[in-house]
């Protein structure tokens, strides 16, 4: 609904049509908006007969890496005599992203609901939410509302009545970012730094305390509930590119736009109007330059290749991108690429967890050098270091978070270059002509 | 105090930090906390898996966590006071010094820092008599530093003064904003 501004109506509101009601994040409000109903409706179903449902919907993670969701379920294996878990990666935390931090402030009984459905269906007892420490405000709501479905007997040691134990636990994280990427979650709630795991073994073999684990975004569990109350079939209908990209998809938008805020389209909406129409454009006096739009780790995209994609994962990466996680970052004509992109690559020095030496030293030299460009005393080998460290730090860490700090500086460079070249020949950038000279 | 030299130039005046480090140190898992950390690990299947909530525990009611605190955590959770200062140090949340009264964070990350954070964070250098980042004002009251994305990129520039979120301050309302808490 470009929260907080009015919904558009060439939105389609599935996820966020309660945003901005506060009633809605109380359970008898959540009830009286249809809640919980599509859990009653899992705990009669067999868990394989959920996860065809999911698998057949199409849905596909919305947490940055897009893989299939009924596929990553089906994983589980039943009857194995483990524990299995569940845990929900709330440590939303890729700049330009939050739209999660929205749908757990406005729908936390949603996201209950969702972790219910995804632990029933994958055989596991215990849901973790690991929530990032810095949001306050989702914590505080979902706590609440986990206390208020264990009161009313919708989860705890008998969910609904249906004789499963169903737990679900808020952790609240403590500050870094790597705390997102899946295996580190897991280190993290273990009681460990966040370091990142070398897999395999994957999580559904051994995750957290070394049982089989799936792991899945706010996001993505929260669209289980209406795919199982509504069919796969209205699911894959409401998108324009399914059967590849279904469903609907959230998008955080921000940076220098008329209306920041977090809209709900279809998959396949054509990314041009999305930006000038929903989101109002550029501000007065202003042009778009570019478009981070899926979180700082994917290619940034020029005005040129923006306008000609459609919002899917097929999309995106079309138009020389990724669609990530949603989070769409617009940087008009008034900014200097090599700032914003110097910055980016200290945010990613600042959150390496400094295990792999490529990361480490890799984020360390791509910030300094850029920064050196930035203040004017760059020279002209630069940009050739910058594009072979970004290639040394692609493809060769455990993580992705070194190829992450690559992508930004590596299609800068490639798109941007001639912004590049004129800091290093000594010429400034002026914000108000927008011009190098 | 004997002020340290680091390099021949006076360290920053942590006195407040040494005031705080000599007190004796009183536990933390006594009564009511002490359940609330025997209800915590009930939710998992380890004890270290409560360390993380436990060290939130420990910030919490003492406003930092000392040394000391972490080797209670650790005598709890039978784990190793180094291993518990490792986990401490990994993570940017828990403040390993005491902090002032307003623990103030600025988001500058790219999409706050191109709409104009670092505006924002000179404001707060100013107005809180700061002066520097990451030092605590000269009455006690405040610690301004710069953080790394705080996640509501569309609501620039988010601050967290404490536990409280606070959307969308722009330089201007920086003023209004202080004096609210002071």
């Amino acid at each position: 609904m470009g929260f907080p501004h009015h919904p558009h109506p060439r939105e389609t509101t599935v996820l966020t049509k309660h945003f901005g009601e506060a009633d809605a994040r109380t359970l008898a409000g959540w009830k009286k908006r249809g809640g919980y109903k599509a859990l009653e409706k899992a705990l009669g179903m067999q868990p394989a007969d959920i996860v065809n449902v999911v698998k057949e919907s199409g849905l596909r993670g919305r947490g940055g890496a897009g893989f299939p969701t009924g596929m990553k379920w089906s994983f589980m294996k039943p009857g194995d005599g483990k524990p299995h878990y569940l845990c929900c990666n709330a440590d939303e935390s890729e700049p330009g992203t939050f739209k999660d931090r929205e749908l757990m402030r406005w729908t936390p009984h949603a996201l209950v609901e969702g972790c219910a459905i995804g632990a029933y269906a994958i055989g596991a007892e215990t849901a973790y939410v690991y929530i990032r420490g810095e949001f306050t405000e989702p914590l505080h709501w979902m706590e609440s509302a986990v206390k208020e479905a264990y009161a009313a007997g919708i989860i705890g040691k008998n969910a609904m009545g249906s004789g499963k134990r169903i737990d679900v636990h808020v952790h609240k994280g403590a500050g870094a970012y790597i705390c997102g990427e899946e295996t580190a979650l897991m280190e993290s709630l273990e009681g460990r730094r966040g370091n990142p795991r070398i897999k395999p073994p994957f999580p559904a073999v051994s995750g957290v305390f070394g049982m089989p684990t799936t792991i899945n975004n706010v996001e993505t569990l929260i669209a289980a509930a209406p795919i199982l109350l509504n069919g796969a079939e209205w699911y894959k209908k409401m998108s324009l590119s399914s059967p590849k990209s279904t469903g609907t998809k959230l998008y955080s938008v921000c940076g220098n736009v008329q209306r920041p805020g977090t809209y709900e389209v279809v998959m396949g909406f054509p990314f041009k109007e999305f930006l000038y129409d929903l989101c109002g454009g550029p501000l007065h006096g202003r042009k778009f330059k570019a478009v981070i739009p899926g979180g700082a780790s994917v290619p940034i995209q020029n005005m040129e290749e923006a306008e000609a994609t459609l919002m899917d994962y097929e999309g995106f990466v079309a138009g020389g991108s990724m669609l990530g996680s949603g989070g769409v970052i617009v940087i008009d004509d008034a900014q200097p690429m090599v700032t914003v992109i110097a910055r980016l690559a200290r945010f990613f020095a600042h959150e390496s967890c400094g295990q792999c030496t490529q990361c480490r030293e890799g984020t360390a030299w791509t910030t300094k050098i850029l920064e050196r460009i930035r203040d004017g005393e760059g020279t002209v080998e630069d940009l050739d270091t910058l594009l072979d460290i970004g290639e040394q730090m692609t493809g060769k860490t455990i993580c992705v978070l070194s190829d992450s700090c690559a992508v930004p500086v590596v299609s800068g460079i490639k798109k941007f270059r001639g912004e590049f070249e004129a800091l290093i020949q000594g010429k400034r950038f002026h914000p108000v002509t927008a011009a190098v000279a | 105090m004997t002020p340290d030299l680091v390099g021949g130039v006076e360290s920053p005046d942590y006195a407040s930090h040494d005031r705080a480090a000599h007190e004796p140190y009183v536990a933390v898992f006594t009564g009511d906390v002490k359940r609330e950390l025997d209800e915590l690990l009930t939710r998992y299947p380890t004890k270290m898996a409560a360390l993380l909530p436990a060290l939130w525990i420990v910030q919490r009611e003492r406003g930092w966590v000392s040394d000391e605190g972490m080797a209670e955590v650790a005598g709890f959770l039978d784990l190793t006071p180094a291993y518990v200062k490792g986990v401490v140090t990994f993570y940017t949340m828990y403040h390993q010094h005491p902090v002032g009264k307003y623990f103030i964070q600025v988001c500058t990350t790219s999409p706050c820092g191109i709409c104009g954070a670092e505006d924002v964070v000179k404001a707060f250098l100013r107005h809180t008599n700061a002066g520097e980042l990451g030092i605590t004002s000269p009455d006690g009251k405040f610690t301004v530093i710069e953080v790394e994305c705080l996640g509501a990129c569309g609501f620039a520039t988010p601050v967290m003064v404490n536990e409280e979120f606070i959307e969308s301050v722009t330089p201007d309302k920086v003023p209004e904003l202080l004096a609210r808490l002071a």
